[in-house]
């Protein structure tokens, strides 16, 4: 045994034999309690005092904050179809620093996104930590892209905007920018609505990714409202068709075309032309943008006469045949003298509006003090903006009454020396349209109709209105071409020189605002056709046309019936035969 | 008095071996919430689609077009429509 060999047992060994110290082994206990002690209080400390550290170090080992994405709201017509939608798309970004790619690896990415291989070059070369290579490209795309795990490209999911309507829409709906806020149309005058607020939660993910537990919702996200239109998809396209047309075949520089619903102040149609098509905005002019409708103001003109006549009718100046003498087709007021286009003699109030005599206006406005005209202009909704919340809603020109020498006046019952935009020509209207009041416009589906509104006329003044201006359309008026078969229609023609740089210019805007049915008004329509210059320029050669194609079209979309006898109409009475509409 | 804590013993064993499992089932049963949930908003970015492609297949400019040049059709003129009027 080795033991045996040394000679010395454990208990034998020299060294326990020799005298320790003793403060060293005591020394030692010490330092081993003072260790324990330490730790322990470190472990105290860790666990009950600053025990948010340790936990917050392991929930960030399995709780993830996740955002909660919330959606735009859609915009629908009135029927529900949609006009505007939100759909999920991808942005492709990129780490220039990670991305070392090899030509080959770029031309290959160059081609999937459409893009020139020198700007992916240059885009991979800025000194920044993210550049955006692509923004909403299609996710299909973004798959393949991902598949090529290229090192240093990453893909983020956003929302584009999509507009079916396209530019048949496009003034009404407007636009949304790149970061889907709204920035034209309803998308901006409706954005506190249409934009949702994305929420987030905190949750527990599992080694795999999988969410297993839902600790808290942080915020529950908020989907944006859908907003349905009063716009009605069908009469929007009639009247968008319709103004096309006439902007081709005038040569005209700008157009627009409102319709009103007379029972319930809803915007049936705004058609603006030049238009853009929302989708691709990438020639996009200022120019296309305008939503002339609200944003452009004009010389009214002739359309103007009707208040005119309705206020020398409700303050009892005249009635409907009252002659008034407007021969010889001039007149002198002050220093300035006032015409007609085509001089007349002796003129009935319902002749003045029929054939627009501008001699007529002026004789009847001078009847009555400034005040009670201006006041009528600023209960009708002239001067002040109509406030339906559009971006770049104007109000026109109405200058204070107090103001107002005897020559303006003049001018002003026949639509000269004051400016409106076409909405609110079309507001106007609804006196006439409305038996007498004014309720307010709206741009979306009103599903209770205000029964009264503001009354400006008494339902007496506005019927005997209407009768004269369903004379306007008949033959002897001054727009023949806005009949409508088979309804009663009636409104006025509307011809006014432009101002340029505070000089009548040789140019023109021919403009048409009238109502249908006549027996029971449910629809205005105004037409406003800026500059025409293929020859003709009257509102009732340029607009009036414009007027019945909308209007007849619109009325068949709402199913009113008929109410004139249509000479070639073939009526069949008694039972009805199964007739069924095709489909 | 061992025999009670014995089962005791057992009892707390078995509980928390059943504490473990709904645990367990729970988590199972929220992932299956989760991807449902996950598929719903995957079908409504669906139903927004298709709206948008019902829009634009049913886009006036194209019926109108498709009505006038494949189907030659044309607005009735006046005297080839006949009104019907129910008798009251």
């Amino acid at each position: 045994m080795t033991k045996a060999k040394k000679g010395v047992t454990f208990n034998h060994n020299p060294l326990l034999r020799s005298e320790l110290p003793a403060w060293r082994p005591r020394f030692v206990l010490l330092c081993l309690l003072g260790g324990s002690l330490a730790l322990v209080g470190r472990a105290a400390y860790l666990q009950g005092v600053n025990d948010q550290f340790l936990q917050a170090k392991g929930e960030s080992r399995y709780a993830r904050v996740l955002e909660v994405p919330a959606t735009r709201g859609k915009i629908t017509d009135r029927q529900g179809d949609v006009v505007a939608v939100s759909s999920p798309v991808k942005s492709i970004w990129v780490i220039p620093e990670d991305a070392r790619l090899n030509p080959g690896q770029v031309r290959q990415l160059a081609g999937l996104l459409e893009m020139p291989v020198q700007e992916v070059n240059q885009k991979l070369s800025v000194d920044k930590d993210f550049v955006f290579l692509k923004r909403q490209v299609s996710p299909e795309l973004a798959d393949r892209i991902a598949a090529l795990k290229l090192p240093g490209i990453h893909d983020q999911r956003e929302y584009r905007r999509f507009y079916p309507g396209g530019d048949v829409m496009a003034h009404v709906v407007g636009f949304t920018g790149v970061d889907d806020k709204g920035q034209e149309g309803i998308e901006l005058a409706f954005e506190a609505a249409l934009a949702g607020k994305p929420g987030s939660r905190r949750v527990v993910k599992d080694r795999r990714g999988n969410v297993v537990e839902d600790v808290q919702s942080i915020r529950l996200p908020q989907d944006g409202r859908e907003v349905a239109l009063a716009i009605d998809n069908k009469i929007q396209y009639l009247a968008h068709a319709a103004l096309k047309q006439a902007m081709i075949d005038h040569k005209a520089k700008a157009g627009g075309v409102v319709v009103i619903d007379a029972k319930s102040g809803e915007i049936l149609a705004l058609a603006n032309a030049p238009t853009y098509n929302p989708n691709n905005r990438v020639k996009l002019t200022g120019d296309q943008l305008r939503n002339r409708a609200l944003t452009d103001t004009y010389e009214p003109g002739s359309t103007m006469k009707p208040f005119t006549a309705a206020l020398a009718l409700e303050k009892g100046k005249v009635t409907a045949n009252t002659i008034i003498n407007c021969a010889p087709g001039r007149m002198t007021i002050g220093s300035a003298t006032i015409s007609d286009a085509h001089p007349h003699g002796a003129l009935s109030v319902t002749q003045v509006i029929q054939k627009s005599s501008n001699i007529g206006a002026a004789k009847m406005a001078l009847s009555f003090p400034p005040e009670t005209m201006w006041k009528m202009f600023d209960d009708l909704g002239f001067g002040s903006p109509l406030k339906l919340g559009f971006p770049g809603e104007v109000g026109g020109r109405l200058r204070p009454a107090k103001n107002w020498r005897p020559i303006e006046q003049a001018t002003m019952s026949y639509g000269h020396g004051m400016s409106v935009n076409l909405m609110q020509m079309a507001n106007a209207y609804q006196v006439f349209a409305r038996d007498g009041d004014i309720v307010p416009l709206s741009l979306s589906r009103v599903d209770t109709p205000p029964v009264h509104g503001t009354r400006v006329f008494s339902p007496q003044t506005a019927r005997e209105v209407r009768q004269m201006l369903e004379t306007v359309v008949q033959p002897g008026g001054t727009a023949q071409q806005a009949n409508v078969p088979g309804y009663r229609v009636g409104g006025k023609t509307g011809t006014s020189m432009k101002l340029v740089g505070g000089h009548y210019a040789n140019r023109y805007v021919a403009s048409f605002v009238g109502i249908a049915p006549i027996s029971d008004p449910r629809l205005i329509v105004a037409v406003m056709i800026d500059e025409p210059s293929n020859g003709k320029r009257y509102g009732g050669e340029v607009a009036a046309p414009v007027f019945a194609q909308v209007t007849g079209g619109a009325l068949r979309t709402l199913g009113v019936a008929p109410d004139a006898p249509l000479k070639p109409l073939q009526v069949a009475r008694g039972a009805a035969a199964p007739v069924r509409e095709a489909m | 008095m061992a025999r009670l804590t014995g089962f005791l013993v057992m009892l707390v064993v078995a509980s928390s071996l059943g504490v473990v499992a709904s645990q367990h089932q729970a988590r199972k049963l929220y992932t299956a919430v989760e991807r449902e949930q996950q598929r719903s908003r995957q079908l409504e970015v669906e139903w927004g689609q298709l709206q948008l492609e019902q829009s634009t297949w049913a886009a006036h400019a194209r019926i109108e077009k498709l009505a006038r040049e494949k189907l030659a059709m044309r607005p009735p003129l006046p005297g080839q429509i006949i009104a019907i009027e129910e008798r009251p």
